[in-house]
């Protein structure tokens, strides 16, 4: 069977393999056989091998090096291309983050192979399906030159777990000077979140204008908490301060599709849409009753956030 | 420091925007088109940097004729002048050919840094300056939020959720930035009518070396085969507030079975 190589993303605080990874390794399944592919510091593979044999992995091929940790996406790419180049598998798919797409398009250049990015779905003759404009068209494409290379957006799949071997491969690594050009000096945190990531999450909670302050995104916080939800911002309510700019959902933000987007105080331009159109059920309040928001609305209701939403979360903490 | 700017014109992201069912390319000649907003924020850093370590912007665009509003919209914030690469071979051009034809263009020209944003609106790809350090051979610090110019050495602070990544490598190098790294400046009056005089070079696939047959549709590393429009939502429930709008709400909740 042929084989499909798929890049791992982990936590960035070690605890394991993100859930991308998980989704990855699902969608991967209907071109081949998945090889997940480990890449980083020394210890990087010890903690994911049983969440990547859990969800099908024949082999788990683990490349790990200071450099990887130390320089900034060159490396991943010249490992992965030398994966390419000895192994011929029948298709790359990788996690459809920043850095991941940044790997995809080294790659296909490294390997004069075309690349399609943040696909939701792949089909097993190789055709990918992709979301154009704010959501609104969908397209379906193929790579037509060397090894497919697909990033899978977050979320679009659903992962399904499926036994695999993931018999253990050491690749070794030794990275160029030309991919050490980028070096990564320090990676800092400044905002520690026990809510899950707004790519990943099931549920995200949006505050837009309407929430009208920073203080008052205590409401969209304590609606998120009630349901286990990410926290997202319009545009309109980062460029007013009320929230940090890594929680923009939208056009020049992050493109989020949980299961469940609530959008409050939002009205719904054009740009907002195009980070949560996708979602598979969206919610909307606002005092508008005109607001483009309930175009895209399975439920929606017109009324003031700041009654309407506390009242809510607490109904909701007391069915718990 | 000599500094090129990449800019792209793209269909206005605040319309209904199409694709051309001729060629499922995107629909452009019946669009509102307009810089990529997130160009506006790379022109700006261009200029900033120019402020503090001197040296010249020039911006580069590959695209169709009407290209030129984008051009004359960055040579009126204060860039000083401009390659256009236009031909019509280009059209349906791949992100990995777009990137053989950029690069070549690069490489006539001298620079210390390329500025460029993080995305464009249309295709959303977001790795064009990923490609074109992978052809060039120099280094991409990418995302930045914040750059720092300190001689030859470029530091930036890559966003990232929930922080960032202190990036540094040495000139010349390419910058990709998101729109929290400044506030775009808004063209003067006296920098649109100077921009009407500051040069435009064009230049085709042959001043470039660049073999036609290498680029557009016909040889892209990627297809679209078909396109639609979203199959439309049923039409939703909208109930207004007359004191039970979070109980109407937590109900519809629970009958989707999420309390």
């Amino acid at each position: 069977m042929a084989e499909v190589l798929v890049l791992v993303e982990t936590a960035p605080d070690g605890s394991g393999v993100r859930k991308t990874t998980l989704e990855a390794l699902t969608a991967a399944r209907v071109l081949g056989e998945p090889s997940a592919v480990v890449l980083g510091a020394p210890g990087t593979a010890a903690g994911v091998k049983d969440a990547l044999a859990e969800y099908g992995a024949a082999r788990v091929l683990v490349g790990e090096s200071e450099d990887i940790d130390a320089y900034l996406v060159a490396p991943k790419a010249e490992v992965l291309a030398q994966l390419v180049a000895d192994r011929s598998p029948a298709a790359v798919v990788i996690p459809s983050t920043p850095e991941g797409k940044e790997i995809a398009g080294r790659l296909a250049i490294k390997t004069g192979s075309g690349f399609l990015t943040d696909v939701t779905e792949i089909a097993a003759d190789g055709t990918a399906t992709q979301v154009a404009f704010a959501g609104g068209t969908i397209v379906h494409a193929r790579v037509t030159t060397g090894t497919p290379i697909y990033t899978l957006r977050g979320n679009s799949v659903a992962p399904e777990a499926a036994p695999g071997a993931a018999e253990e491969e050491t690749v070794a690594v030794s990275v160029s000077d030309a991919a050490k050009q980028t070096r990564v000096v320090d990676r800092v945190v400044e905002q520690k979140s026990d809510r899950p990531d707004l790519t990943e999450a099931a549920i995200v909670v949006s505050g837009g204008r309407g929430v009208a302050s920073a203080e008052n995104f205590s409401v969209i916080e304590g609606l998120a908490d009630s349901l286990g939800a990410a926290v997202g911002a319009s545009r309109a309510a980062v460029d007013s301060g009320f929230y940090p700019h890594s929680f923009q959902v939208g056009q020049t933000g992050k493109t989020v599709s949980p299961q469940l987007y609530i959008a409050v105080g939002i009205s719904g331009a054009i740009q907002h849409r195009a980070g949560m159109q996708t979602s598979k059920s969206i919610v909307a309040v606002n005092k508008d009753p005109e607001a483009p928001i309930f175009e895209l609305a399975d439920f929606g209701v017109v009324g003031d956030l700041n009654t309407v939403v506390p009242a809510a979360t607490e109904q909701i903490t007391a069915r718990k | 420091m000599n500094i090129v700017v990449l800019v792209k014109q793209v269909p206005d992201s605040g319309t209904e925007r199409q694709l051309d069912s001729s060629d499922n390319t995107v629909a452009r000649a019946s669009a509102d088109n307009v810089i990529n907003e997130m160009d506006e924020y790379a022109i700006e850093e261009a200029l900033t940097v120019k402020e503090s370590q001197g040296g010249e912007v020039t911006v580069l665009t590959v695209g169709p004729d009407g290209a030129t509003d984008a051009i004359r919209k960055a040579l009126s914030m204060g860039a000083d002048k401009a390659v256009h690469v236009t031909d019509p071979a280009i059209h349906g051009s791949c992100a990995v050919q777009t990137s053989a034809v950029i690069a070549a263009a690069l490489s006539q020209l001298e620079y210390d840094l390329v500025i460029c944003g993080a995305e464009s609106t249309d295709g959303r790809v977001s790795v064009m300056p990923a490609l074109l350090s992978e052809r060039l051979g120099i280094p991409h610090l990418s995302g930045a939020r914040k750059l720092t110019v300190d001689g030859s050495t470029l530091k930036v602070e890559r966003q990232t959720d929930g922080g960032f990544w202190a990036l540094e490598a040495q000139t010349p190098a390419i910058v990709s930035t998101w729109d929290t790294i400044n506030e775009p400046r808004y063209p003067s009056f006296k920098g649109i009518m100077a921009a009407k005089k500051k040069p435009v070079e064009t230049k085709s696939l042959a001043d470039l070396g660049v073999d036609a047959g290498s680029v557009g549709l016909a040889t892209a590393t990627s297809q679209v085969l078909d396109f639609a429009g979203r199959p439309p939502k049923g039409e939703g429930v909208k109930v207004t507030d007359e004191g039970d709008g979070a109980e109407k709400l937590v109900g519809y909740l629970a009958s989707q079975k999420i309390v």
